[in-house]
């Protein structure tokens, strides 16, 4: 069996690259990963450690644009003999991989938690984390976009062969005008720490507080729905139903009463942390670990303890 | 200006999700269908608001059955001109997709529009999947929508930032947060909703891809371990030696 992985390596290797190529090496059978853009070979040739047998690497496609990539993932598929493609489930998988599946006549299944089962089904994130679904594919191709945080990335092996490739990406009709870069460090779907605040806090000036916390674990910072809505925080750390959906290790929410909209955004945590200054706030149902106490006093006790911790 | 706003029906966001038939089937006892928050929200609202800016039709076209005309109809009473029903009981993203993608191409429509994902299955699958059909561009996630005669600027979320780019017509775009603001119905809409055409299209032959076999809840958590609030050291010594997570 031959498996390609296709990485978005604009920004460098995130972790969410090494899960998908050790998810890739799981599946069995030899592993190609597809790339494009300017990233440096000798960083690329590191996703070998994670079970990648060789790195093709097209230089002449620098975009975003959805065709492009399509074209040359297919291109780099038919000429590795690939039967399965994999993604890291991030914004540039669900632009490509529903187009992929088309082009190839492959199966698509999005946001994959786990590796397949013995009777061949996969399990995936439905109803917003709320439930799982096991996906079956019927075609003899398919492609599996992985959720980032959802296995750990094993390096055992050394690093590969990166290769020039020519994916026959053709033109673009996506003219890129500006791009602008965030504001937060840490890429919020891939933190596997996160610090998150809501109404409680009672005003963005004191947001402080839940930074310097985030700072003190190196998490990133979210927030619930109200407070992104009023603009105390930009939407895009806003988690929830209609925001966005995390699996952190540590979810730690402060002044958030656990809305059924927000859970399902942050149910898939490994371990939730809640201070509320309501003991009955619907949260703790959710938690592993409560505190009922008013951010405002936890939270500096909290930072505290961390950096005393850390030394 | 043809806009075609796609919409499925999720379940109420505060719905309690179980199943039946052996976890094999969805349990709608007591669900009440919404409009998909995405669809609804922003793209449904910002078709809206280009038609009447600029003039044009807003078409809104659902792959379902009988039954999912009552979703049909809040959507009409927003304000979409007119709604096409394919006359199917989808069962993947590729099936759907296939079906509005052949009557986007019989019917020139200018832009596509759908929401980044549904609330039920968050595939984000079936805008990609009409893009490619029609080989036509998608800008996925897209937060900013604006259309000058033939071309469009938007923006939306990539890797590490934002892309403000432009694309010409026609073309596909799924929507985000936004985008648009929620618009609640009103009386005269929700009146003027009933007669408003409907077409049925009877749907053309494909296959499935894929198929969900089963489902499965979460385990339930057990219970909260409640800390001291004066004794944030031992929740950090906790987190560390029993959740292993710092």
């Amino acid at each position: 069996m031959s498996v390609l992985v296709y990485i978005n390596s604009s920004t460098g290797i995130h972790k969410s690259a090494n899960e998908a190529v050790t998810y890739a090496k799981k599946l069995g059978g030899s592993v190609t990963v597809i790339t494009n853009g300017g990233c440096d070979a000798a960083t690329l040739a590191s996703l070998g450690k994670y079970g990648a047998d060789k790195v093709l690497v097209d230089r002449s496609v620098n975009s975003n644009d959805d065709q492009q990539l399509t074209r040359m993932i297919a291109t780099a598929a038919d000429s590795v003999g690939a039967t399965t493609v994999v993604f890291s489930h991030d914004l540039t998988a669900k632009a490509v991989a529903p187009r992929l599946s088309v082009r190839m006549k492959a199966g698509l299944i999005s946001g994959a938690i786990d590796l397949p089962s013995g009777d061949g089904t996969t399990k995936v994130n439905v109803f917003s984390g709320k439930a799982f679904g096991a996906v079956k594919v019927n075609t003899s191709k398919k492609i599996i976009s992985l959720l980032p945080n959802s296995i750990q990335p094993e390096a055992t092996g050394s690093d590969c062969a990166v290769e020039d490739f020519n994916g026959n990406a053709g033109s673009t009709n996506v003219k890129v005008i500006t791009t602008k870069k965030p504001e937060g460090e840490i890429p919020l779907p891939e933190a596997e720490l996160v610090v998150s605040a809501g109404r409680g806090l009672k005003g963005p000036e004191n947001w402080g507080i839940v930074e310097d916390l985030a700072k003190a674990l190196g998490a990133a910072t979210a927030c619930s729905r109200p407070v992104a809505d009023i603009g105390w925080r930009p939407h895009h750390e806003h988690v929830g139903q209609t925001g966005v959906a995390i699996r952190p290790n540590l979810y730690i929410a402060a002044g958030i009463s656990g809305a059924i909209q927000h859970l399902a955004g942050v149910n898939g945590s490994k371990v939730i942390v809640v201070i509320n200054t309501d003991p009955e706030a619907p949260f703790f149902k959710a938690a592993d670990y409560g505190v009922v106490g008013d951010a405002f006093e936890v939270l500096p006790r909290l930072t505290e303890a961390v950096k005393k911790f850390k030394g | 200006m043809k806009i075609l706003v796609c919409i499925s029906k999720a379940p109420d966001t505060t719905s309690k999700i179980a199943f039946t038939e052996g976890n094999t089937k969805f349990d709608e006892n007591g669900v009440q269908y919404i409009v998909n928050p995405y669809d609804e929200w922003y793209a449904l609202v910002r078709a809206l608001e280009i038609k009447e800016a600029q003039g044009g039709n807003v078409t809104i076209i659902t792959v379902g059955t009988a039954a999912d005309e009552a979703v049909i109809r809040k959507a009409l009473a927003i304000g979409a001109d007119d709604a096409v029903r394919i006359d199917a009981d989808p069962k993947d993203a590729y099936y759907t997709a296939v079906q509005i993608a052949e009557y986007a191409k019989n019917n020139q429509f200018d832009l596509v529009l759908t929401g980044k994902e549904t609330i039920n299955y968050n595939g984000s699958q079936v805008g990609g999947m009409i893009a490619e059909a029609l080989d036509a561009p998608f800008i996925s996630v897209a937060t900013k929508l604006d259309v000058n005669g033939s071309t469009m600027t938007l923006e939306r979320e990539i890797a590490g930032g934002i892309e403000v780019v432009e694309t010409g017509l026609p073309a596909v775009v799924s929507c985000a947060k936004g985008m648009a603001e929620q618009r609640i119905p009103n009386m005269r809409g929700i009146m003027a909703a009933r007669t408003k055409p409907l077409q049925v299209v009877a749907p053309v032959s494909v296959e499935d891809m894929t198929s969900f076999v089963s489902y499965t809840m979460p385990n339930a958590k057990s219970a909260c371990k409640m800390i001291d609030p004066s004794n944030m050291d031992e929740l950090v010594e906790l987190l560390h030696n029993e959740a292993k997570v710092i």
